[in-house]
């Protein structure tokens, strides 16, 4: 049973928002002036009120987001913290946000911030220059210990490289230096042309130094589970937290004093439903208002009755995975045959949601650093037969590695997706020994630590907008999934990384991603399209391809 | 009697002692480990052995046990390494609602399973009989899981009458004092938060309870039965004693042995029913907690909840042979 | 699930009850019960039924087990319920639903047999060990069973699977492990209540030895509840192979006929393709159900006391 309003209500939530629309165009995106006086910084239509109940896929780890990197400790983050630099609604190119704008220096090491001013954190601190070295310095003075494993600053890791101490101390990050109330300069120890684009990730949100030091972690203790992180998250943004029950919901309230354009509704809850088919099933009970990863089964279905779908630019690629460590998958020929084998378009018809579109490199068309000129393998199943055979691999037998009791938004039906490769592999003559694993840790384990598979499945989504997000994170030295030494690949990358503009980088990316389709050490198959369900009095959802989505300009017509 | 429990829980020491040491052992022989759990597809071997390090992962598993029981000994139970919670913390948060799940599934498995038994037991091969025994074998039958999304279909989908998973909707008012929902509801006189706790309890509780409810048919029934062939009863009948008198003083007190028994038996199939019911219906208690724990390899959950679970276990089991020597003077515990 | 009978009923000689007619055998008698009992009868129709279906699959299955011909029908939102050459529809890898259905037959036949045999082979041996050579013995080896049972069986599954690595041999081994307790306690029951039985003083007092004795005289009185017990367990094996492969363990191609990965692979198909879940679903609970019918049967069939 679904939720039908009857022709009157119906009536009512087109006029309310038409009303919203026009209002909203009247006012731009969040980073309003600033200076409108008073708290909102928006236009004066009332709030709508009401609570706005949105389902995850799972508990939060903490609310510190600094100590967190998983997509559902990160969604109440986004509501409650911001960082210097945003997103473009929509897209993954950053925007200004607590930041009004910044300017990087020629040789790429110091980049100056301007910021906004009026800012207050929820607990009525203020946000200033040196609240926001303070953050810098926060980040970079992380007592070595738990705080400083990958599990938890897994992104201040991956970037700036190092702590002040500890076992990783070759930072990227040099320091921060307040030169005012609005405005910083960071310096760098090395060029990092992805620096300002990967500040817009929550890790690197602006956080209250006062509710930091009454309530953080004492030395020693695990920071992910201070008072602070799991009962005190305070930022700039527009909800305020309220409570954590844990495994149960979270509950924030409208920051009525937020600088941006107040949030519409009142209440924001959400809670973690881990399978796909029970969310589904709550938003049709009207448990929900909304939630996130539908399963591909159930679109049809929802938009059958009436639920509005949402989907979120592809900015993930699945790639089909070869190990070169086992013979004969270290010759170009086999696995230029694997991929002439291979017909994109009915792996995508049989296992993916509709809108999906094929992948012809390793990075979405979405990222800097895509390029039209790869080589490109048509599927061509004679060609494929012609190939092994000159590569005298006609008996060929492969291990076939694929997750069971899993779905990731680049991989949502393993199963049926490897049960068509199969099928595709077998037609030209390969033997396929179907391997299946639990996801994690034991799939994980296998083909990534260690040499026991052939080829198998897996795939990333993109944090920032940066071909070193995805190429870096695969190529980007020797391992075990891929197990191939190239150095030529190894050193483009490195080289790129340490450019100091986008521009610079531009061309070096795009040779990487010609290069690497030329060399083939596996076969990027498609960019999956996630999506997110809403019911029908929801509107104001903006979908972004790094999951910036703030909820302020969300409302829930009664 | 006293002395019975006591040597009891000397008894138990040994067993959970050993139980501990075979579950540390165990769980790391498992494949995998929680370093490559908790890094997911961002793992890399200089991740994973610094994860290791940190966590102390990467001592001799003799060491690592001592450590262990050294701080078990002042309380710390450890932390998950999932989501980074204090084991026990966890536990004592999860554990009430097991507790009220698996009530509800005793309540069901009982107030429908003694009345049906009894009265089937009483008119052996009449048609309640027939009916009730065809019944409760169809319902050992029956997998969990399967009755589980059998339940889920009929229930939530098609009649829309329940909820399908957790415990309480996110739009009820509700605050949460005991963890036992349905209790917290009435305590803060959220009626609504009550009632919908209540309402989520239903379908884990019937899939949960379908197993104990045969069983316990069975096996009232069968003892109905015995008693109901006891000379002492064919006298008190023949002498003309009215049926039903004879049926609360003698075959009601004797045939309630085997049930108390029975009931201690099902805490331990319950615990571990809890674990798939759970599971399925994302209902927040110990056992789903565990199974995620288990398949994430998080060491510290996974030692201290099979462990709770096992102490529980053995009290339960205690508790029911001290009342079945209470309900029947001459079985004295020797 | 099943519970374990109790030891005074661990004798499996039939004895003489007040409805047995005189001058007739007692096994004779016994099976005479059995006949006429309606519930015992279907069960045993099942269990044949199921056997025959696993033996002949080739024969009655219209396909080949996991021929994929159909798998460019199925898409995310649409898997093809029944029409022409499919008679229940297609399942979500485009094998014929049916047929597959056919030959998980031999899947559950297999493991359930192989399983429970294992597990009555070594909980039988840990039983006359534990009632047949003494104190010492018999309170080790009862510990050993205690720790096991302490332990949810499913968990033990799991562990085990878990170790032994992803494949049909591991599920196997697991699911005969959680029943090596359960033979244990009623072989050790059965030595125990047959220690003072009258033809055992008997052959002591002749002189004959211990193994012999056991060998001879009380293991084939054992015989009636350890098959009602193997029958019984039988249910469970099928059950729990199934139940392991709803936790997505337990290895085995997709292509394979399986009942238990056929419901977990129905699951998130159950709104527009209910015939997914419900097609192995009712295998499964049918197959348990006739050998739970004929293990109650027997079980009815060979007890003491006339208590049907």
């Amino acid at each position: 049973m679904t939720l039908r309003p009857t022709r009157l209500r119906k009536g009512m939530v087109v006029a309310a928002a038409a009303a919203l629309l026009m209002a909203g165009c009247a006012d731009s995106e969040r980073e309003g002036s600033g200076g409108d006086g008073g708290g909102g910084g928006g236009g004066d239509e009332p709030t709508t009120g009401g609570t706005f109940v949105f389902a995850g896929s799972a508990d939060p780890v903490t609310l510190d987001p600094f100590f967190a990197s998983d997509g559902e400790s990160f969604r109440p983050a986004r509501q409650i913290f911001e960082g210097l630099v945003g997103t473009k609604p929509g897209t993954a190119d950053p925007a200004p946000l607590l930041a009004t704008s910044w300017e990087t220096s020629e040789d790429g090491l110091s980049t100056t911030f301007m910021l906004e001013t009026g800012v207050k954190f929820h607990d009525g601190s203020d946000f200033n220059g040196e609240a926001a070295c303070w953050n810098f310095d926060r980040w970079y003075n992380t007592p070595p210990g738990i705080g400083q494993t990958e599990d938890q600053s897994y992104y201040w890791i991956s970037l700036f490289k190092g702590f002040a101490e500890g076992e990783l101390t070759d930072s990227v990050f040099e320091s921060c230096t307040v030169d005012g109330e609005d405005q910083i300069t960071v310096k760098l120890t090395q060029p990092f042309a992805g620096f300002v684009p990967a500040l817009s990730l929550p890790s690197f949100s602006m956080q209250s130094q006062a509710a930091i030091e009454e309530y953080g972690a004492a030395e020693g203790d695990d920071p992910s589970q201070s008072a602070y992180a799991t009962e005190h998250p305070t930022g700039t943004g527009p909800f305020v937290f309220d409570s954590w029950e844990r495994e149960n919901q979270i509950t924030l309230q409208r920051n009525d004093d937020y600088w941006g354009d107040v949030a519409l509704v009142d209440t924001v809850q959400i809670v973690p439903i881990a399978e796909p088919r029970a969310r589904a099933d709550a938003l049709e009970n009207g448990e929900i208002d909304g939630f996130d990863l539908v399963g591909p089964a159930d679109i049809a279905g929802l938009e059958e009755d009436g639920f509005q779908i949402l989907e979120r630019p592809a900015f993930n690629v699945l790639y089909l995975g070869i190990n070169q460590g086992q013979k004969p998958l270290d010759d170009i020929r086999v696995r230029q045959a694997i991929a002439h084998a291979i017909d994109k378009d009915e792996v995508i018809s049989n296992s993916m949601p509709e809108g999906t579109v094929p992948a012809t490199q390793f990075v979405p068309d979405l990222v800097n650093g895509y390029s039209e000129d790869v080589t490109s393998y048509e599927h061509d199943p004679d060609k494929a037969r012609d190939l092994l055979a000159e590569a005298g691999a006609e008996d060929l037998t492969l291990m076939f590695n694929y997750p069971t009791d899993v779905t990731r938004p680049y991989m949502p039906s393993p199963g049926d997706t490897f049960n068509v490769i199969r099928g595709q592999l077998e037609e030209v003559g390969i033997t396929v020994e179907g391997t299946p694993d639990v996801w994690s840790p034991d799939y994980l384990d296998r083909v990534q630590g260690g040499n026991d598979h052939g080829i198998h499945l897996l795939g990333w989504t993109g944090d920032y907008n940066d071909t070193d997000n995805f190429l870096g994170v695969f190529f980007g030295r020797p391992s075990n999934e891929w197990g191939f030494d190239n150095k030529q690949i190894f050193d483009l990358l490195t080289e790129a990384r340490g450019l100091p503009t986008v521009e610079e980088q531009l061309p070096l990316y795009q040779d990487a991603n010609e290069q690497i389709m030329e060399f083939l050490p596996g076969i990027p198959i498609a960019s999956p399209v996630p999506s997110l369900a809403f019911a029908e009095n929801v509107q104001g959802y903006v979908a972004s391809p790094v999951q910036d989505e703030p909820w302020n300009l969300v409302s829930v017509e009664e | 009697m006293l002395r019975f429990i006591v040597r009891r829980l000397a008894l138990m020491v040994p067993v959970l002692v050993g139980l501990s040491i075979l579950l540390f052992v165990w769980i790391r022989k498992l494949p995998g480990d929680p370093a490559r759990a908790m890094l997911g597809e961002r793992a890399t071997d200089s991740a994973i052995a610094q994860i290791n390090q940190v966590y102390g992962f990467d001592k001799p598993v003799l060491q690592q046990y001592f450590i262990y029981t050294g701080r078990l000994l002042s309380g710390d139970f450890g932390d998950s390494t999932r989501d980074g919670r204090p084991v026990l913390e966890s536990f004592i948060e999860q554990f009430p609602g097991t507790i009220e799940l698996t009530l509800a599934a005793l309540i069901i498995a009982v107030v429908l399973g003694v009345p049906l038994g009894f009265a089937a037991g009483r008119r052996i091969g009449g048609w309640l009989d027939n009916f009730v025994v065809t019944g409760s074998l169809l319902g050992v039958a029956t997998p969990v899981f399967f009755l589980a999304i059998l339940l889920k279909l009929v229930f939530a989908d098609w009649l829309d009458w329940l909820p399908t998973s957790r415990r309480q909707d996110a739009r009820v008012e509700a605050t949460h004092p005991t963890n036992f929902y349905v209790l917290d509801g009435l305590l803060t006189r959220e009626w609504d938060a009550s009632w919908d706790a209540i309402l989520h309890l239903v379908l884990p509780a019937v899939a949960l309870g379908t197993i104990p409810l045969a069983i316990i048919v069975r096996i009232t029934r069968a003892s109905v039965a015995e008693v109901m062939g006891e000379d002492y009863v064919r006298t008190a009948i023949s002498k003309g004693l009215a049926p039903k008198l004879v049926n609360r003083r003698h075959i009601l007190r004797n045939a309630l042995l085997p049930v108390v028994t029975t009931i201690g038996l099902q805490t331990g199939l319950l615990l571990s029913g809890a674990v798939l019911t759970e599971s399925v219906f994302e209902f927040q208690g110990i056992g789903g907690y565990l199974f995620l724990s288990i398949s994430q390899r998080d060491y510290p959950v996974v030692q201290g909840y099979i462990l709770f679970i096992a102490l529980i276990y053995s009290m339960v089991n205690l508790a029911v042979d001290v009342s079945y020597g209470l309900i029947d003077p001459r079985v004295r515990v020797s | 699930m099943t519970i374990p009978l109790e030891p005074q009923h661990a004798t499996g000689v039939p004895t003489a009850r007040d409805d047995d007619e005189p001058g007739v055998s007692l096994w004779r008698a016994a099976w005479r019960r059995m006949i006429r009992n309606p519930a015992a009868i279907a069960g045993a129709l099942i269990v044949l039924a199921f056997a025959l279906v696993a033996i002949f699959a080739p024969l009655l299955a219209p396909y080949s087990e996991g021929v994929q011909d159909w798998r460019g029908d199925v898409t995310p939102s649409d898997v093809p319920g029944p029409r022409d050459g499919n008679l229940l529809g297609v399942d979500r890898y485009g094998a014929d639903l049916f047929s597959q259905i056919i030959y998980g037959a031999r899947q559950s036949l297999i493991v359930g047999v192989v399983s429970t045999a294992g597990g009555l082979a070594v909980g039988a041996l840990l039983g006359i060990i534990a009632g047949g050579l003494g104190k010492m013995a018999d309170t080790i080896v009862m510990r050993i069973v205690d720790i096991m049972l302490s332990i949810p069986s499913l968990l033990l599954a799991v562990s085990i699977v878990a170790v032994l690595g992803q494949e049909r041999k591991s599920v196997m081994i697991a699911i005969a492990a959680a029943q090596v307790p359960i033979f244990a306690r009623l072989l050790r029951g059965s030595m125990l209540a047959q220690r003072n039985a009258d033809y055992v003083l008997a052959a002591n007092s002749l002189g004959l030895r211990r193994r012999t004795i056991v060998m001879s005289h009380v293991l084939p009185n054992s015989l009636g509840p350890t098959i009602v017990q193997a029958t019984l367990n039988l249910a469970t094996a099928i059950i729990e192979v199934a139940a392991l492969s709803y936790l997505g363990l337990g290895g085995g191609d997709l292509a394979e006929a399986e009942w238990g990965r056929m419901l977990v692979a129905a699951q998130d198909r159950f709104d527009e393709s209910p015939q997914l879940a419900f097609g192995p679903g009712i295998a499964i609970l049918i197959s348990a159900l006739g050998f739970t019918l004929l293990g109650e049967g027997l079980r009815d069939a060979l007890d003491p006391k006339g208590r049907r």
